[in-house]
């Protein structure tokens, strides 16, 4: 059979972001996908060279909207722990609340996102009315939608009101019980199914050695997750992986339903167990030294390295994104599909070009 | 705003904990780190002066991470570890691009050009001189 190798990309039916993928086929089955980066990618790790290390913050939430908050919690936290600032309880409990809540609505995104790839737009209208709620505690809470900017070096610039944990309750409660309701559909449904099982298959053994992570790393039958190092205010919560084994598109959505449930549950113990007391600490001098940190975004492990020389400036900056973690796997797993798949399991990592080329 | 606990006034300097590893031994160390059931993290390039970069690896088993420092002269190709970890041939690539290391070995080699333009006549995070582009295929 002759191959033929068709261009995918770099725009995708579905995500409005760049990468290409040149796939050789043989009898409409891909035998080898070669990807290809540099449509977006804005040079921000560089900027450190001229913003001081207060105002990266800024840059680093703009690495991706949708993780824009943990990737400024994992930019201070590597600060924090080269500069042996000690971030009060109640701050580390509210970073924890807002990052939840990030993931709650990235993951609600990325399933609508998934309904919309194989066709099933009623799901996705569902999917998005539901995240709604969550953008509206967002913006009450912290002024946005997205980019909620409520990191600062010390701590958090927001607190949260009685009333508004109240509010965030009762908000959770429905947006637990809207989701749960379209539980059926999203894991039963025989459209969900017929294009997602069996696609796009990862074993865990080729997970781990290709470096995956997140629900991609979760959805092959490892139980990896960053939050188990206990950032933030995680060693106080109950927390456990979400795990699914046979490692196809099916298995990657179905971690990342279970884990918007989680990420409710999680959000309530934070908000049960606030502790009281200040939200920062000032924070003076500048930091020297090498320091990484880690911590979990939904699209699985952010790693930041940080060296510092004393002055207002960073010496180097490097952000290694879940997605760049995830392409060598996505590479290995498109082989062995048909040509109609490779939509599907492209977006089944949940890919964030952004994030990948920063 | 409660009161800064920071020890400002002190000199305080994080150190990664990474261990020297030199170019001839780096191969070895990472086939034994992959028998040993580590995980691939990522790589990271810090320009050091006019003719070094350090090149840090990071592994992770179980959450435990592992560094391993190597300087590289920059007139040199460092050593893809994309054969044996195929996972690493993306950010040895990146690293190609940004500071004008060439490795040798790579897989998959974009040559220069992952991100980059053509036309892009400067590596763009060397702070300390501007590598030409050359590539180990041309």
């Amino acid at each position: 059979m002759a191959k033929t190798i068709i261009p995918f990309g770099p725009q995708h039916p579905v995500l409005p972001e760049p990468i290409h993928l040149s796939l050789t086929v043989e009898d409409e089955i891909v035998t080898q996908a070669v990807p290809a980066l540099g449509y977006v990618h804005r040079g921000l790790e560089k900027l450190c060279d001229i913003r001081d290390y207060h105002h990266m913050i800024q840059v680093v939430e703009r690495v991706c909207g949708i993780c824009s908050k943990i990737h400024a919690m994992c930019y201070c936290q590597a600060l924090e722990e080269m500069m042996k600032i000690e971030v009060p309880p109640r701050a580390k409990s509210l970073r924890v609340i807002w990052s939840e809540l990030h993931r709650v609505h990235s993951h609600l995104l990325w399933l609508g996102l998934f309904a919309d790839a194989f066709g099933f737009e009623a799901l996705f209208y569902q999917l998005w009315k539901i995240r709604e709620r969550v953008m509206d505690i967002n913006e009450a809470t912290t002024g946005n939608r997205v980019i909620v900017a409520v990191n600062v070096m010390g701590g958090v610039r927001n607190d949260l009101s009685p009333e508004q944990i109240r509010w965030i309750l009762s908000e959770l409660v429905l947006v637990e019980s809207e989701l749960k309701a379209l539980e059926s559909t999203i894991l039963d449904d025989y459209t969900v199914k017929a294009r997602t099982v069996g696609k796009g298959v990862l074993t865990k053994e080729q997970a781990y050695e290709l470096g995956a992570a997140g629900p991609t790393l979760r959805g092959s039958g490892v139980a990896q997750d960053m939050r188990q190092l206990k950032y933030a205010a995680f060693s106080d919560l109950e927390f456990e992986p979400v795990v699914e084994y046979e490692g196809d598109s099916y298995a990657r959505g179905k971690v990342r339903y279970r884990e918007t449930l989680q990420s409710i549950d999680l959000v309530r113990q934070a908000l049960h167990k606030l502790p009281e007391g200040p939200i920062n600490v000032k924070v003076k001098g500048n930091p020297e030294g090498e320091g990484v940190a880690r911590v979990e975004q939904p699209r699985g492990e952010l790693y930041y390295y940080i060296k510092a020389n004393g002055t207002k400036y960073l010496e180097r900056l490097r952000i290694r994104t879940p997605t760049f973690a995830n392409i060598p796997p996505l590479a290995a797993m498109l082989p062995g599909i048909e040509l109609a798949d490779v939509p599907v399991v492209v977006l089944s990592i949940d890919p964030c070009i952004s994030c990948t080329e920063r | 705003m409660a009161e800064a606990q920071t020890k400002d006034k002190d000199k305080i300097v994080g150190i990664l904990p990474a261990t020297d590893i030199a170019s001839d031994a780096l191969k070895g160390e990472v086939l034994k780190l992959k028998a040993d059931g580590y995980r691939f993290v990522t790589m990271t390039c810090v320009d050091l002066d006019e003719d070094h970069v350090d090149l840090i690896y990071a592994f992770d088993r179980d959450l435990e991470m592992v560094h391993y420092r190597l300087k590289q002269p920059k007139a040199q190709s460092a050593l893809s570890i994309s054969d044996i970890l195929f996972t690493a041939f993306l950010v040895e690539n990146e690293i190609q691009d940004q500071f004008g290391i060439c490795f040798e070995g790579l897989v998959l080699n974009f040559e220069n050009y992952l991100y980059l333009e053509k036309e892009v006549g400067r590596t763009p995070f060397c702070k300390y001189s501007v590598i030409r582009k050359e590539s180990e295929a041309q």
